[in-house]
């Protein structure tokens, strides 16, 4: 069987989700992630013409509620969740670039 | 620069435009904290929109039905819809996702006629979460480059947006500033938005390229961020293209990247981040189960929708009898339900849309306060010769400013017109004393009309109506 994942791929993902992978634990990865990768291919393998694509699991759809606010949260709560705070704000690290 | 009027021959200029618009809705998207502008930074979170672990987001029916209006009001189909999960890192996103809809928006496949009878495709308009809000602190001047650190407010963070994305049908700035007006009156009639622009409650994106004179294939396009008013966008595309016709005219390449407007440079300047191509990673959010508005909720929702400025505009140009661009002034003041109460009381329609667009709109506040039945009254006392036009303009200043009964109002100032009578003596007076004058009048001279005109004026004490002596005047002269 042909490699599903290769070790670029799992470390192209680690870095998109911002995981600092040893090359151990990358290793591991490639095998577990092609495991997952190989039953995904036995799904894949099943003749599904004629089967509309499932959009969610649950037979529900326009679940909604109504416009009216519910209480939020405490600030002081809030930011002493944060690794710091500053002038009532979440403080982060310098941003660099744009954002998407 | 190259000269931009060299470049206009060589080039056109193709837009598409990509507008933001924050929905009225009195909370969030998927929570119930309060969507409510400048309020104390972060007093508006939850354990939804801050994405803490095990929290489920629950769509709010009213932005729903704001998104299905927008729609409608766009012409769209409104369809089944999902919401996807479009995965990056970036500090006003708290939950490191955005939830967005992506290959299954609500509304496709619509369009925005303008004012001036062009159309402008709309390809779809969907719903998302807005981010939060960050301020940068230390390098230059709020920047974020250079910045030492950022800070973040998360209460816009899910508030909830739909976008609205054109088709490249975009030919000039003017163009541009044309549909995104039209649209923010769309989107305010429908209730779906407040239209500030200056509060970010419309955000403008800007995808612009260029291609030679008359070519139909597609240049390579950059998208212009940051606009923030109708001027900025104008210029952000003007400047962007003659950049694009510069390089191309030199030989060199466009590079399809962000770019960012400087209102202060007058330019656009390269975004850093887009040299990486992002991967967003989407995927259906599983916490959100479909979306299927039917037939009944869809007509319950067209049938709410308020009159739509184009047809507001077509009801006032038949009603009244003036051009488009006038009548498109009317329902931009939105004073056309005054201008055609009076002319449903028989009012002359062109003398109402010109006291509305001149003298009513000079306080557009007192304007709100002005009781249709007394404007009415008053156009009908200078249509019936009661009042001239001088005497009808300080009457109206009057009802702006204090309100009351415009007869009683002219009757307190010691206005009333001349009567038949009394102007014919005058007119007669004029004549009589001024031979050579009246001889030049016979034989054609319009000139000395202003001349005989202005001795009525000053013999009646201002109470004559220019036009009644003009008339008069050609009267006599016709019969010898
Ligand atoms: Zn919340």
């Amino acid at each position: 069987m042909p490699d599903r994942i290769t070790t670029a791929d799992v470390a192209h993902v680690a870095q998109l989700a911002r995981l600092d992978l040893t090359e151990a634990e990358l290793e591991r990865l490639v095998v577990d992630l092609g495991a997952v990768l190989d039953h995904a291919a036995g799904v894949a393998a099943l003749d599904t013409a004629g089967v509309p694509p499932t959009a969610h699991p649950l037979p529900l759809q326009n679940v909604l509620r109504p416009d009216e606010v519910r209480p939020s949260l405490d600030r002081d709560e809030v930011l002493a969740m944060a690794p710091q705070a500053e002038d009532n704000r979440f403080r982060v690290p310098s941003i660099l670039g744009d954002g998407p | 620069m190259a000269d931009p009027e060299a470049g206009a021959r060589a080039y056109d200029i193709v837009v598409g435009l990509e507008v933001h618009c924050e929905l009225r809705t009195v909370t969030k998207l998927f929570c119930g904290c309060r969507n409510a502008f400048g309020d104390e930074p972060n007093t508006n979170v939850c354990p939804v929109c801050l994405g803490l672990p095990g929290s489920l987001p629950v769509l709010n029916r009213q932005a729903v039905e704001y998104a299905m209006a927008v729609g409608l009001a766009l012409s769209c189909e409104v369809r089944p819809s999902l919401f996807h999960r479009k995965n990056y890192f970036y500090p006003d996103m708290p939950k490191d996702y955005q939830v967005s809809q992506y290959d299954e928006p609500i509304n496709v496949d619509g369009h925005l006629d303008l004012p001036d009878g062009s159309v402008v495709g709309i390809e779809r308009a969907h719903m998302e979460e807005d981010t939060g809000k960050s301020s940068h602190v230390g390098g230059g001047g709020g920047r974020i480059h250079g910045a030492d650190h950022s800070l973040v407010d998360y209460n816009r963070a899910g508030v909830p947006l739909v976008e609205i994305v054109s088709r490249p049908d975009i030919r000039s700035s003017a163009q541009a500033v044309d549909y995104v007006r039209e649209l923010r009156a769309i989107l305010v009639t429908t209730g779906a938005s407040d239209g500030k622009m200056e509060e970010g409650s419309l955000r403008v994106d800007a995808n612009v390229s260029v291609r030679p004179a008359g070519s139909d294939t597609l240049g390579t396009r950059c998208e212009i961020k940051n606009l923030n008013s109708l001027r900025s966008l104008g210029r952000a595309i003007d400047h962007e293209a003659a950049r694009q016709w510069d390089l191309l005219d030199t030989g060199e390449r466009i590079v399809q990247e962000t770019r960012h407007w400087n209102e202060d440079l007058g330019r656009t300047v390269a975004g850093r981040s887009k040299e990486e191509a992002y991967d967003y990673r989407y995927f259906p959010e599983p916490d959100l189960v479909p979306l299927a508005p039917d037939d009944a909720w869809r007509d319950r929702v067209r049938a709410a929708i308020p009159m739509l400025p184009a047809a507001r505009r077509a009801r006032l140009c038949q009603a009244a009898g003036v051009d488009a661009a006038l009548a498109g002034t009317v329902v931009e003041l939105d004073l056309d339900t005054l201008v055609l109460a009076a002319i449903s009381a028989k009012a002359d329609g062109r003398r109402a849309v010109n006291r509305a667009v001149n003298e009513v709109a000079a306080d557009i506040d007192a304007a709100r306060r002005l009781d249709p039945a007394a404007f009415t009254k008053l156009l009908l006392l200078e249509d019936q010769g009661k009042l001239t036009a001088t005497q009808a303009k300080q009457v109206l200043a009057e009802l702006l400013t204090a309100g009351g009964d415009p007869v009683d109002i002219a009757a307190a100032r010691g206005f009333e017109a001349l009567g038949d009578d009394a102007l014919a003596g005058a007119v007669d007076a004029a004549i009589a004393s001024n031979p050579a004058e009246w001889e030049r009048f016979k034989g054609g001279d319009a000139k000395v009309t202003g001349f005989f005109v202005g001795l009525v004026m000053r013999a009646s004490g201002g109470k004559a109506d220019g036009k009644a002596v003009t008339a008069l005047l050609r009267e006599r002269a016709a019969a010898g």
